[in-house]
């Protein structure tokens, strides 16, 4: 694969890492008991600890605590028995302690790594550098009113994990294959929800570019990205500028920029060397973290099967490629499905491929369609291995599967039901094709003519004209064998 | 470690404080002799001593994740100098 810029005297290379914010999936905050549900009306979220009130002190939330090491072990990392909190200071509306509570030189978590899966077979890991624990900031509006900025708490002192890799990515497509897969890693273990919609999962990318082989180049950060295709965008945007002004003679300055979803382009923040002045302390308020290998084998043996097991499980029962396994992987929600499906009968496990085939096409493209979701599809895992059943035991179609999946879709009712009310049990009786083929032979002699002439392209037509009369029903296989017997008996 | 003119006036700013010439030359004068004075510390040996984060032995306390509804709108805007339907208003601050 080749991962090269062109350039006017030699290729670039890209060099990528991303730091992703991650938030805990929990109902309260990370040092205080307010809520962390989205969407609630501002400011009534906000304990007078997250509103920063003198006197106020920080309480840890220790399902916090075990979601970060078990996020840890997902990602295959040294988790550390000793972390301490650190105040990272600086001033900004929506932090009104005016630092935020992180980790800076004992993170939670240490080095680990994840691999991605390329379409071609190949994988590639990614290290992570560290995982650490840190409070959310609120959130501020800037475009409802031309003179000021509007503030709301309710997510400051929500629980972040960060989560930093290695500049080991390459190409825009890798960091969108990575955030993915952080993404699903995260979301099987149930830690965080994934919704990047939500902002509950935003990533800043660090990038430079350097002649292949050579010494990295001087980065710039691109903050705040909450969706793969955003984060394609500005990697795609912020290299060819730095390419070009390196070809111009010019030099990269190391710098923090935001990127404007509307336009494309990335920008650099303003009051940059004040906001890098981050002043980190120990916080006096808390004391260090600690996490013995007890409690850490506790949380170890709590780890459900993760993407990367449960892809090789389907490979090696289901006799799938990895591409289908991997498709099926990537969301928790998928695999539950197919899993359902696959188990509902015991004749399905013969028929995985199909399986794979209806869940991630067919019914997929409804749902698609429909702008609905896998977790509430109307069509349930039982129906729809009732519908594939009678699909690999001939009693319909393959066609007609698609209309009774359908029908199942918007009407609710099983696969059985609609095939007995429609009549659309397939005609797999070789004397009732033969009929319907003898009179499609009567009725069109001159197209017989031309067929056996050589113009077998018309096979096609006599096919037509006989699902025709029997509205589709007849096996396909049975009407196509009958034909050609039937045409070339003539001859 | 001297404090000069132009550390403490970037101290200042950082904390938003302002501070007119008298005082800077004050706090100049008060942060240098205290620094001095923890300078002393130098003179202990500290190669392969891990920093420490606090003296207590006490164990880190912590809590259940228990959400609290604490509808705290209008105690927390109370103090508020601006305010909008719910919202802190603050003057405009883009990035």
């Amino acid at each position: 694969m080749n991962n090269l810029i062109k350039g006017e005297k030699h290729d670039w290379e890209m060099v990528i890492g991303l730091e992703i914010h991650a938030q805990v999936k929990s109902n309260s905050k990370l040092f205080s008991s307010s809520s962390t549900k989205f969407g609630s009306s501002p400011n009534s979220q906000v304990s007078l600890v997250d509103a920063a009130m003198p006197g106020m002190l920080p309480v840890i939330n220790k399902y916090c605590v075990e979601q970060a090491v078990k996020t840890g072990v997902g990602l295959n990392a040294k988790i550390n028995n000793y972390s301490v909190f650190d105040r990272k200071n600086y001033f900004y509306a929506d932090l009104p302690q005016g630092y935020q509570i992180s980790q800076y030189k004992y993170p939670i978590v240490g080095e680990g790594k994840v691999t991605i899966d390329f379409k071609d077979g190949t994988s590639k890991d990614i290290r992570i550098v560290r995982l650490h624990l840190e409070q959310d900031a609120g959130k501020s509006l800037h475009d409802q009113n031309p003179s000021k900025t509007y503030v709301d708490l309710n997510r400051s002192g929500v629980a972040l994990m960060e989560i930093v890799s290695e500049p080991d990515i390459r190409t825009p497509d890798e960091a969108g294959m990575y955030i993915s897969k952080i993404r699903s890693i995260l979301m099987y273990l149930d830690t965080c929800d994934g919704n990047m919609q939500e902002g509950s999962l935003r990533a800043d990318v660090n990038i430079s570019v350097r002649k292949p082989g050579y010494e990295y180049g001087t980065r710039c950060e691109i903050k705040n990205l909450n969706s793969i295709k955003f984060i394609k965008q500005a990697i795609n945007y912020e290299a060819k500028r730095q390419i070009e002004i390196l070809e111009s003679g010019g030099s990269i300055e190391q710098n923090t920029m935001l990127f404007n979803t509307s336009t494309g382009k990335t920008r650099p923040m303003r009051n940059k060397e004040e906001a890098h002045d981050y002043r980190y302390f120990p916080d006096p308020d808390l004391l260090p973290l600690e996490i013995s290998e007890e409690e850490i084998g506790k949380i170890k043996s709590s780890i459900p099967e993760l993407p990367d097991e449960l892809k090789n499980k389907f490979i090696e029962t289901y006799k799938l490629s990895n591409y289908d396994a991997s498709v099926l992987t990537a969301e928790k929600q998928t695999s539950d499905y197919f899993n359902e499906t696959i188990n509902s009968d015991p004749e399905l496990k013969n028929y995985a491929k199909i399986v794979v085939n209806w869940i991630t096409s067919e019914l997929f493209s409804l749902l698609n369609k429909n702008n609905q979701d896998l977790n509430n599809s109307p069509v349930s895992p039982e129906n729809l291995g009732q519908l594939i059943k009678l699909i690999s035991t001939n009693e319909i179609s393959g066609k007609i599967a698609k209309d009774v999946l359908e029908d199942m879709f918007s009407s609710g009712k099983t696969a059985r039901q609609i095939v007995d009310e429609k009549g659309l049990q397939q005609v797999t009786d070789q004397g009732e094709i033969a009929k319907v083929i003898d009179e499609v032979i009567a009725e069109n002699p001159k197209m017989v003519e031309q067929y056996l002439a050589g113009k077998d392209k018309l096979l096609g037509f006599f096919v037509g004209q006989a699902m025709k009369l029997t509205k589709g029903k007849a096996n396909p296989k049975m009407l196509n064998d009958i034909l050609k017997q039937k045409l070339n008996k003539k001859n | 470690m001297k404090i000069d003119k132009n550390t403490i006036n970037k101290i200042a700013r950082l904390s938003r404080i302002k501070l007119d010439d008298k005082e800077s030359e004050d706090y100049i004068k008060d942060l240098n002799s205290i620094l001095d004075w923890v300078e002393q510390l130098n003179e202990v040996n500290t190669e392969n001593v891990e920093p420490l984060s606090n003296i207590s032995s006490s164990i880190l306390p912590k809590r259940e994740d228990v959400s609290k509804d604490t509808n705290s709108s209008e105690e927390i805007l109370e103090n508020a100098p601006d305010k909008l339907e719910g919202f802190f208003a603050v003057p405009k601050v883009v990035e």
